[in-house]
Formats: C-alpha cells, sequence, structure tokens
C-alpha cells in the first residue's frame, strides 16, 4: 500500500516522464531563469541601495537627500515635443 | 558639452516598458484562457463527450505554451526595482512588500499543486477533482493578479499611507483603503476582463484559422461558439467595467483623462474625440488649435466624467495653471508647494541630526500642511505636469475603437455559428484570425494610456519619475535593455515556433 507522499512523489515522477511539448518548454524555462538569475541579476542588477549602503538609516539618508534635491530634473518628457 | 539625446531616466523608463509590455503579451491569455479551459472542461464532465475532452486538451497545451515562455518574465521588472528605481523601491517597500509577497506565495503553491494536476493528472485523478484543479488555475491566477494591480493603482492614487519624514518611506496604515481604492478595483476589474476578451479573441482567430485551412472543423466550430459566447460577455464587462476606470481617472487624475481626450481648456458639456489628430506642436498655454482635425460628441465626455451631460470637465490649461471660477488649484500654485514641503523636509532632517527637537518640530508642522504636493516641488515649470498628450491620446483612442469592434466580431461569429454557414464565411474567418494581433494591440494600448497617461509621477503628485530613478549612468541602463530587447525577441520567437508547431499538429498531438 502506498503512502501519500509516495504517491505524490510518484504522480509528479509519472508526469514529468510523459511530457511531450513539456520538456522542451521546461528547457526555455530553466535557461530562462539562468540567464535571470545566473547572469542578469548577478552581472547587471545589483541592488543599488543592498550594495552601496549598509545600514538602513544610511539608505533612509541617501533617499532623503535625493527627495529634498530639488536640482535634480524630475522628468524630461517635456523637452521634445507633447508626444 | 550637449544635451544628452537620453538620459538615464529616459532609458530606465524605456526598458521598465519594454519589459512590462513584453510580460503583458502572456499574462492577459493566461488570465482568459484559463478559464475557457475550465468552460470546455465543464462540458466535457457535463456531457462525458471525449471531442470536448480533445478540445481541452488542445487549447491546454497552447496554454502551457504560453504560460511557460511568459514565467518569470514579471520577476525582471523586480530586478529593475532595486537597480534603475532604488529611490522608489525604498520609498514604497512597506506598501508594496506584503501584497507581492502574498502574490509569489500564493502563485507558487497553486503552480506546483493545480498546475499540476490539471496537466499530468488526466486520467490517474478523478475527472471531478481534475475539473476543480482547472477551474483553480484560472481562479487562481486571476486573483494573483490582484495584488500587482493593487499596487499599481496604488501609484495612480495612493491612499492608506503616510510618509515617514525619518525612514523617507510610504507607510501602509490602512490595508484595506489600499485594497479598496476605487482605482485599484476598476483597474483589476477593466484589466483582468480585457484578458478574457483577448483570450476568446485567441480562441476564435486560431479556430477561424483551421476553418480557413478546412482541417479540425468541427472541433473549430465547437470551440468558436464557447468562446464567442465568452468573448461577447467578457466585452460587455470591459466597456462597463472601462466607463468605471474613466470615471476613477476623472475623479482621482484628471490630468489624465484630459489627455485622454486632448482637451486643454475645460468646458461644461465636454465633448468626447470620436476621431481627431492632434497637433503635436500644442503646448499648454499656447493658442494654437489642439485638433487638425476631429469629429466630436457633445456632452459625452461629461457624462463619462461626472454621470452628468451638462457638467465641468477640467482641462489640461486649468489643471495646469489653475482656474479659479472652477476652484481648481493649478500646478503653478502645487509648485509652490511643494518647494515649502521639500524645504521644510530638509530643515526637518538636519534640525534631527543636530538634535534640535524644537526646530525639527516646527518644520515637521510645516512640512504635514504641504506634504500632500511634495512631488510637485521637483517640476520645473506648470507644464510639466502634463503627460505626453499625443500618445496618451491615441492609445486610448486605439484601445477604444477595437474594444467596440470585437463585441460585434463575436456577434457575427454567433449568427453564422448558429445558421451552420461558419465556415462558408471566409472574410469573417480571416478578420477573427488577424482580430488575435488587433487584440493584442488593444492590450498594450491600454497600458500606454495608463502608464504614459500618469506621468511625470511614478507615485502620483508625491514622486516624479526623475527622482524615483537611480542616478546610474545613462550607458548602464542603455546596455541592459539591449540585452532585454535581445533576449525577449529570442523567446518570443521560440513561443511563436512552438506554438505554430503545436497549431499545425492540432488537436491530434
Amino acid at each position: 500500500m502506498k503512502t501519500l507522499p509516495s504517491k505524490i512523489y510518484t504522480f509528479y515522477r509519472d508526469g514529468f516522464r510523459a511530457m511531450v511539448v513539456g520538456r522542451t518548454l521546461w528547457k526555455i524555462i530553466f535557461i530562462k531563469l539562468f540567464i535571470m538569475f545566473g547572469v542578469l541579476k548577478i552581472f547587471f542588477f545589483p541592488n543599488f541601495l543592498a550594495t552601496n549602503f549598509n545600514t538602513d538609516t544610511e539608505r533612509a539618508a541617501h533617499v532623503l537627500d535625493t527627495l529634498t534635491n530639488t536640482e535634480r530634473p524630475a522628468d524630461i518628457t517635456q523637452k521634445t515635443n507633447n508626444f | 558639452m550637449g544635451e544628452q539625446l537620453l538620459t538615464t531616466v529616459d532609458w530606465a523608463r524605456a526598458q521598465f516598458a519594454l519589459t512590462a509590455m513584453y510580460h503583458w503579451i502572456f499574462v492577459p491569455l493566461t488570465l482568459g484562457l484559463s478559464f475557457l479551459l475550465a468552460f470546455f472542461e465543464t462540458i466535457y464532465v457535463k456531457t462525458g463527450n471525449e471531442e470536448w475532452k480533445k478540445i481541452t486538451k488542445f487549447w491546454m497545451t497552447l496554454f502551457a505554451i504560453n504560460f511557460a515562455i511568459g514565467v518569470a518574465t514579471g520577476i525582471i521588472m523586480e530586478f529593475e526595482f532595486g537597480t534603475n528605481w532604488s529611490n522608489y523601491s525604498w520609498m514604497v517597500g512597506d506598501i508594496f512588500g506584503a501584497p507581492l509577497a502574498i502574490e509569489g506565495i500564493f502563485a507558487f503553491f497553486l503552480e506546483a499543486t493545480f498546475f499540476a494536476v490539471m496537466f499530468f493528472g488526466w486520467n490517474r485523478v478523478s475527472k471531478g477533482f481534475h475539473l476543480f484543479s482547472t477551474w483553480m488555475v484560472a481562479v487562481g491566477s486571476n486573483l494573483s493578479a490582484v495584488w500587482i494591480l493593487v499596487a499599481n493603482g496604488w501609484m495612480q492614487y495612493p491612499v492608506g499611507m503616510a510618509f515617514n519624514p525619518d525612514t523617507a518611506r510610504f507607510e501602509m496604515e490602512n490595508i484595506a483603503e489600499v485594497i479598496f481604492s476605487p482605482v485599484a478595483i476598476s483597474k483589476f476589474t477593466h484589466t483582468s476582463s480585457s484578458g478574457f476578451l483577448l483570450a476568446s479573441l485567441f480562441v476564435v482567430g486560431i479556430s477561424a484559422l483551421f476553418l480557413l485551412q478546412g482541417r479540425h472543423q468541427k472541433m473549430a466550430k465547437q470551440s468558436m461558439v464557447v468562446a464567442a459566447v465568452f468573448g461577447l460577455l467578457s466585452s460587455t464587462f470591459v466597456g462597463l467595467t472601462g466607463d468605471e476606470a474613466a470615471y476613477a481617472v476623472a475623479q482621482k487624475q484628471p490630468m489624465k483623462l484630459a489627455a485622454m481626450e486632448g482637451l486643454y481648456d475645460g468646458e461644461k458639456s465636454a465633448p468626447v474625440v470620436a476621431f481627431g489628430i492632434i497637433n503635436s506642436a500644442k503646448q499648454p498655454g499656447d493658442d494654437q488649435p489642439v485638433f487638425l482635425q476631429a469629429v466630436k460628441v457633445p456632452g459625452l465626455l461629461s457624462l463619462l466624467a461626472n454621470r452628468d451631460f451638462t457638467s465641468y470637465v477640467p482641462g489640461i490649461n486649468d489643471l495646469v495653471f489653475g482656474n479659479s471660477e472652477h476652484n481648481i488649484i493649478g500646478a503653478e500654485q502645487r509648485i509652490a508647494n511643494g518647494k515649502i514641503a521639500l524645504t521644510e523636509l530638509a530643515r526637518y532632517k538636519t534640525a534631527k541630526n543636530h538634535g534640535n527637537l524644537v526646530e525639527a518640530d516646527a518644520a515637521l508642522a510645516i512640512f504635514n500642511q504641504y506634504k500632500d504636493d511634495l512631488g510637485y516641488g521637483h517640476l520645473q515649470k506648470p507644464a510639466d505636469a502634463a503627460p505626453p498628450v499625443a500618445t496618451t491620446f491615441y492609445s486610448f483612442h486605439i484601445m477604444v475603437i477595437l474594444g467596440t469592434m470585437f463585441p460585434l466580431i463575436f456577434l457575427l461569429v454567433l449568427f453564422f455559428a448558429f445558421k451552420g454557414t461558419l465556415e462558408y464565411q471566409r472574410w469573417l474567418n480571416y478578420l477573427c484570425f488577424f482580430s488575435i494581433f488587433l487584440g493584442y494591440l488593444a492590450q498594450e494600448a491600454g497600458w500606454v494610456v495608463a502608464e504614459v497617461g500618469r506621468q511625470p509621477w511614478a507615485i502620483q503628485g508625491l514622486l516624479p519619475v526623475g527622482v524615483a530613478n537611480t542616478n546610474l549612468a545613462a550607458a548602464n541602463v542603455q546596455t541592459t535593455f539591449f540585452i532585454f530587447l535581445t533576449l525577449f525577441t529570442v523567446l518570443l520567437i521560440a513561443e511563436l515556433k512552438i506554438m505554430i508547431k503545436q497549431i499545425q499538429i492540432g488537436p491530434e498531438a
């Protein structure tokens, strides 16, 4: 008599084994996740505040500095035309 | 040194738009097709007719392809938040953290359980449990969209929070106010129902292709009838929720509504522009005509905005320069208020750092008087408070025109289906097939209206995009923009190839 965990395991195992289109789709999903988390996240998308500041107090101070600095242009949508 | 053609914030916005619009190719089809699968399978379980099982499994395969290519593309937006939009992420972390975490956990368990039963469970679990799982996938997928749309609704109409000047964060005070804000509700209902509409167009369009090719005609006609009924009902709901969304925009984001209709000078019995060519040289406050050509329906915009044909609808000029007759405070005044808020916030911060609590309290008291206009303090001139009008106007009109056309297509499909001559209407089948692409166009246009129409704000009135943005070199963001462009193009080609192959194989697979 199979236990419930064993039945669930068999259900998933047989399901994955019986896949046809699913195999290709899983390959795409894994390649995509690898590119996203193994390449893009590590090399191109550091968390700016987590990387450049050590404490939440420093992060809050930085954001407050940015927020109260009115020299920074807020938006440039209007600089060329109204499109 | 000359002015840069595109600045960091331009590239960051372009990158976010690219990611969101790519993600939005897959989401609406998932939202709608999941319900169509549930309908097909319900008919199968009710009738016991194996033909409906074959139909369900065929559309389920296309659903899986769409889901697999689209899955996790939304996570890229979270990368972008941390890197390109770090100020924004910090400031809204308290508001968005919990809803997005709930969405992630919810989606994981949904996918690990009911998705697995739906795909692996044919002939291995009871018919009833399999059907229940398919319904759960439909309901769960749509529920998981609630949170992200609530978050977006909050950005358009920030409620239920307070700004903490010590942590520089917006902190949640009333979660019910955030979830049940009129903007969030109309955003969810309109967005999800438009997904049902797109999925109906998808099923009708692919089925029409089968009819044109003379293949799988019985299955195609059965699919078309179910999808056309669902599409017709969804179209009605899209219309009603669209009306509700426009009303919410009129009440909470009047500048966006004015841009959607190219209304520069407010008026009573304001018209809807049925067709118009915007004068791209037109700027707020000048005397140039707004339209080069326009066909208007008087009073309709007043009805849409205020449920009253004769009511006053403010225009861009009123909202930019103010209108004392109608008690409208213009951006000019709000910029002055915002500058006071920012000055007092800076004074509060300095006083707090120096331990001067009396001055800090005094600064905070003044800040609290003007904090609702905080973001305006960053605008250079009043006209900066207006979004790009032409983009918003055209996107809105494309969406509405297409949204009006789709129910007519569903009606025609049902008419000829009940006459039994659907396969002979080649013009209609071509129209149905091309309507798939028009459906996607309407979807993307809807997002452009929502997002471009709320510029220059990341958070309406409180945080302009230029301040939400991280101060990085433009070249950094430019590089990742082109990486994403390449990645998304490759993935889209992969999806289309797999999808086309599967459609060519048909339900016999």
